[in-house]
Parts: structure tokens; C-alpha cells; sequence
């Protein structure tokens, strides 16, 4: 192509049929790769509904010999899973209601309003992004620890109600609302709380999309924190059961794929029902 | 909320315009009311146990009983400990290695998905999934999949005629299996944000460069890439950020092991504050740790709006 002294019309033909060539190259590639990213998962799937022991000797087989639910029903009887699940299901959603009204006031009064300190305020929640949860884990366990709140879902839900990076996504969005539909609204007599809920929140549906499932991801997988602040088993996440059961029966491979799947699904449930709002949330968040 | 706010909460002063000046007060009122709510979590829980982090670095604080004013001890400690300038090496390196390798891994998946494609939902989603997988679920699967004895990698290897890694009792092959898990969880979330990148380029700038005679290898690195560069900035930064605050991946496959091989610098700081008790030599780790991350940032910036200025 770049050699040869073409006219327009040939290079275009040219490069029309270089590209249908190349365009099913990349397309094999792309199942190829999805083939290797799901390997893991499919292995999970095996290990989980295998007998105790049986992929870790013999032939290497890619399909579990005589399927068995055994691996499920072990892990559930090693540690009170069901309980875990409870635990986590309520610290995720109370966590994630919070979460999702804070980031969204904030990223509305900062899209939308000018006052002074404004810029401020912006730069200082950004910047929390650069601090690691472990920085300031001692002098927040202290302060948890002083309120009392140790073996408390408060202890897990209240220090991360505010996050900068749900923050940083509502103010791109909403930067993108036109401030003459919010100036009607106004003018109609509308107060402050009355546009947020009534304009700007129904504006926002993407958005809201992206912050329920990133929100509860993170809730639901979050383990450093909450393996600090909760010592009763009785209120354990299943992050943590799970690290527990690989730590005190860890050769005990179906059991642990299989309350490792079980304890995926949830956030992949959440991810499914809102994938396609997803992606237009974070091209619309300016997430680019 | 929804009425208006009291008139009372600014006396308009003489010689200013009053209208004007009472509705921009009025506002002002109002987002800082709703701010508070952010404002009072983030103050109580992040800026003051910050300063709190650099206050308790100064002293020797087991969390029980009283704690003695050390003065710079912790950091001259620190600066001679062998095990934290091996955790920061480490820490170095996991970034160096997951965030380049899964941005351009990241961004050829999200080039060759950018097209009307049969099953592009479900191939994204695919890609997408180890990304919403907890640091746990992936790293108990890791200690399965890449356990030297009996994991399907090793099991694959040695039925190729090949050795198994010794991913768990060699340093290098530790943090391989540490970057690889990282990498294959990093992938989905660069391809998203480069696909809304991508999306976002217009179409006629390629069909002109097309048009021109410009390859698409020409046409890849001259108009996408380039075009691309506030997303590429965006990823690399939350990626270096990411690499210094990976916890719970390391905490459950390797330990930080064998001996500190995967030892980083917030499983370092949690294993000094939580389990050796020693809180204000954490706190110390804490603190560099914070350091390094916004010195980081701040070159890269400075980098970045070097080279802007330059073109």
C-alpha cells in the first residue's frame, strides 16, 4: 500500500479487501483471547463440581468425571456460609444506596453550581483517589474502634459512604446536562432538592447504571477493611469466609471453586441486568 | 429543601446589586448543604485519620496502652529496612509490569472490537467478568490453577514435555503468577474505557487518512493513539494508583511470599500494623507510601503538560 503509486479508487479497493482479510484475522483472535480469559472461570466450574481430589492426580481431564454437588455441600457445612451471604447481601445494598445518593449530590452541586471554594473542594475529593485504603487503615480503626463501632456493620458501611471516584464520574456526566433545562426548572419555581430528583436524577439513568454496579462491586468484593473491623464470625462478609476456608481447608479444591463461584454471582447478576446501560454510562461519564 | 431558602441567611449589603448577589448567596447555601454529607464522611474518616497517620508516625504505638513520642525513629528504620525497600522494588515492578501489558493488550481487543460484530455483547462481556471478580474469589482460584504440584498450568506444562514453574517456592515465579492473575482481571476495564475512547474519535478523520493512503498501522499510530492520549493518561495513572494499593489479590495467594518476594508495600504496612502491632511504624510505611504515589502523579502530569506545550 505504501509503495505503489495508485489512484484513489484502487488503494480504497484495495485496502477494502486487505480489510475484510484482516477483519476475520482479528475477529478468530478476539475468540481466541476470550477462549484463554474464560479458561480459569470453566476450570472453576469443573473443580466446583468435582469429587475431592479428582483433577489433582491421574489423566488430565477437562470434564468432571461423575458431577457431584458435594463440593457445595462441604463448604457450606466447613464455616456458616449462609450466613456470610446474609451479612454481605445487607452491608452491599445499605452501602450502595448511601453511596450512590452521596456521590450523586455531590456531583450534581459540583457539575452545576459555582461558589467559591468550588475548585477546592473538586481537587481535595480527586485527590482522595491517590490515597490507599491501608494508609489510613490504623488511625481509622482507632477512630471506628473509639465509636464503639467494632463487630458493627456501621464500622464497614460508614467510612467508604463517601468515594471520590463516583463522585468524579457524576460530575463529568452531569457537566453534560444543559443548564437552560435545569434554568426552566428554576424559574418555574422549582427548589434545589425538587430539580435534583425530578430533572436531573431521570437525566441520569447511565450514570446511575454505572454507580449501582461498580458501587456493589466493590461493597461486595471489598476484604481489607472489613476483615479488620469484624472479629465475630458471626458477621463475617464472604470475602472473608472464603479467605478463612482457604486458609483452614485449603486443599479442599471443590469446595472452594465452588462457594468462589457461588460468591460471584451476585455482582455478576447486578453487572447482567445493567451491561448495556453500562457502557453508555462510561462513555457518557467521560470516562475516556 | 424543596421551598425556598430563608431570606434571612444573607443580609444584603448596601451598594451591591441585591438581587443579583442574595440568589448567588442563596445557591451557595444551598451546595453546601448538599455537600455536607460528603463533606462530614470524608473529613471525619479520610482527611483527619490522614493527618492522624503522620501525627502517630512520630511514635511507637503498640494499640494497647500508652504510646512514646519517637520523634524520626520510624522513618530512620524504615530508610535501613531491607524488607521495605523490597516491598517498594516490588511494588515498582508489579506496576511496571501489570499496567503497560494490560493497556495495550486492553487497547488491541477494544480496536478489533470497534466494529459491527456478531456476538461483540457477549465477547465484551467475557472480558469484562474477571474485572468484577473479588481480589479473593481470583486469588483463591490462583493458588488452584497455578499450584506447582497439582494446578492445571504446571499439569498442562509437564503433559507438553516441558517443567512445571515453581509458582509458589521460587521469587520469580511467585510474581509471575501474581502478574499474570492481575493482568487477566486489569484487561476488561482498559477495554471498556478505550472502546468509549474509540467511539469518540469521528469517523471521517480516518476515512480522510484512509482516503490519503495511510495503512491502518499508519493510521493506528497517527490518528487513534494520539487521539486516545487523555484515556491512555487516565488508565495509567488509576493504574499506578491500582498497583500501589493492590492488597487483597497478594494477601491471599502468596502472602507476600516465599520470604518477601511478593511482599508490597500496603501488605507490609497491614502485616506491621495488624499483626506485629507496631502501628506507628505502619503508619511510617503509610505515609512514604502516600508520598511516592503523589510524587508519581505529579511527574507524570508534569510530563504530560510538558509534552502538550511542546506540540
Amino acid at each position: 500500500m505504501s509503495t505503489a503509486v495508485r489512484t484513489s479508487s484502487k488503494a480504497r479497493r484495495g485496502s477494502a479487501r486487505g480489510g475484510a482479510g484482516w477483519a476475520s484475522w482479528q475477529a478468530v483472535a478476539l475468540v481466541v483471547g476470550a477462549l484463554v480469559m474464560l479458561f480459569p472461570l470453566y476450570w472453576m466450574v469443573i473443580t466446583a463440581f468435582s469429587g475431592q481430589g479428582a483433577l489433582t492426580s491421574g489423566p488430565l481431564r477437562f470434564f468432571p468425571e461423575d458431577p457431584t454437588l458435594d463440593g457445595f455441600r462441604r463448604a457450606f457445612e466447613l464455616l456458616p456460609f449462609g450466613q456470610f451471604f446474609l451479612n454481605s447481601t445487607a452491608i452491599a445494598l445499605v452501602a450502595m444506596a448511601l453511596s450512590v445518593t452521596l456521590n450523586l449530590l455531590a456531583g450534581y452541586v459540583l457539575a452545576k453550581y459555582r461558589f467559591r471554594g468550588q475548585q477546592v473542594v473538586f481537587v481535595m475529593i480527586v485527590s482522595t483517589l491517590m490515597i490507599p485504603v491501608q494508609v489510613v487503615m490504623v488511625p481509622q480503626f482507632q477512630l471506628v474502634a473509639g465509636l464503639g463501632w467494632i463487630n458493627s456493620y456501621w464500622a464497614v458501611i460508614v467510612p467508604r459512604a463517601a468515594e471520590a471516584f463516583g463522585i468524579f464520574l457524576c460530575r463529568q456526566f452531569m457537566l453534560g446536562i444543559p443548564d437552560e433545562v435545569l434554568e426552566a426548572a428554576r424559574l418555574d419555581g422549582a427548589g434545589h432538592l425538587r430539580i435534583f430528583w425530578s430533572i436531573v436524577l431521570p437525566m441520569s439513568r447511565p450514570l446511575i447504571a454505572v454507580l449501582v454496579i461498580l458501587t456493589f462491586m466493590y461493597r461486595w468484593n471489598e476484604f481489607a477493611w472489613p476483615l479488620i473491623v469484624l472479629n465475630d464470625q458471626q458477621l463475617f462478609t464472604v470475602p472473608i469466609g472464603l479467605s478463612f476456608l482457604q486458609g483452614e481447608y485449603g486443599t479442599d479444591y471443590p469446595a472452594l471453586m465452588g462457594m468462589a463461584l457461588l460468591s460471584t454471582l451476585p455482582v455478576l447478576v447486578v453487572f447482567a441486568v445493567f451491561q448495556r446501560q453500562f457502557v453508555e454510562g462510561v462513555a457518557r461519564s467521560g470516562l475516556r | 429543601m424543596t421551598t425556598a431558602a430563608p431570606a434571612a441567611v444573607t443580609a444584603p449589603v448596601p451598594g451591591d446589586p441585591p438581587p443579583r448577589r442574595r440568589r448567588v448567596s442563596r445557591d451557595t447555601v444551598a451546595a453546601w448543604g448538599l455537600l455536607s454529607p460528603n463533606l462530614v464522611v470524608f473529613t471525619v474518616f479520610l482527611f483527619v485519620p490522614l493527618l492522624a497517620t503522620v501525627w502517630l508516625s512520630l511514635y511507637s504505638s503498640s494499640g494497647f496502652g500508652p504510646r512514646e513520642f519517637v520523634g524520626a525513629d520510624n522513618y530512620t528504620e524504615l530508610f535501613g529496612d531491607s524488607t521495605f525497600w523490597r516491598a517498594t522494588a516490588n511494588t515498582g515492578l508489579y506496576a511496571l509490569l501489570t499496567v503497560p501489558v494490560s493497556l495495550v493488550i486492553g487497547l488491541g481487543i477494544a480496536l478489533a472490537m470497534n466494529r459491527p460484530l456478531r456476538g461483540r455483547g457477549v465477547l465484551r462481556a467475557i472480558y469484562y467478568v474477571p474485572y468484577v471478580i473479588s481480589g479473593v474469589v481470583v486469588a483463591v482460584a490462583g493458588r488452584w490453577i497455578f499450584n506447582e504440584n497439582v494446578g492445571v498450568v504446571n499439569r498442562l506444562l509437564r503433559s507438553a514435555g516441558l517443567d512445571g514453574v515453581p509458582w509458589q517456592s521460587d521469587a520469580v515465579g511467585a510474581m509471575g503468577s501474581l502478574v499474570l492473575i492481575s493482568i487477566w482481571t486489569k484487561i476488561g476495564f482498559v477495554m471498556v474505557v478505550y472502546l468509549a475512547g474509540l467511539q469518540s474519535i469521528p469517523a471521517e478523520y480516518l476515512e480522510a487518512a484512509q482516503t490519503d493512503g495511510a495503512g491502518k498501522w499508519q493510521r493506528l499510530r497517527y490518528i487513534v493513539v494520539p487521539l486516545l492520549k487523555p484515556t491512555t493518561i487516565f488508565l495509567v495513572v488509576l493504574g499506578v494508583i491500582e498497583s500501589f494499593q493492590v492488597f487483597d489479590i497478594v494477601y491471599v495467594l502468596t502472602g507476600g511470599g516465599p520470604g518477601n518476594a511478593t511482599e508490597m508495600l500496603v501488605t507490609y504496612a497491614y502485616a506491621e500494623g495488624f499483626d506485629a502491632r507496631r502501628q506507628g511504624y505502619a503508619a511510617t510505611i503509610g505515609v512514604v507510601t502516600y508520598l511516592f504515589i503523589a510524587v508519581l502523579t505529579a511527574l507524570w502530569y508534569r510530563r504530560q503538560r510538558a509534552q502538550e506545550a511542546d506540540l
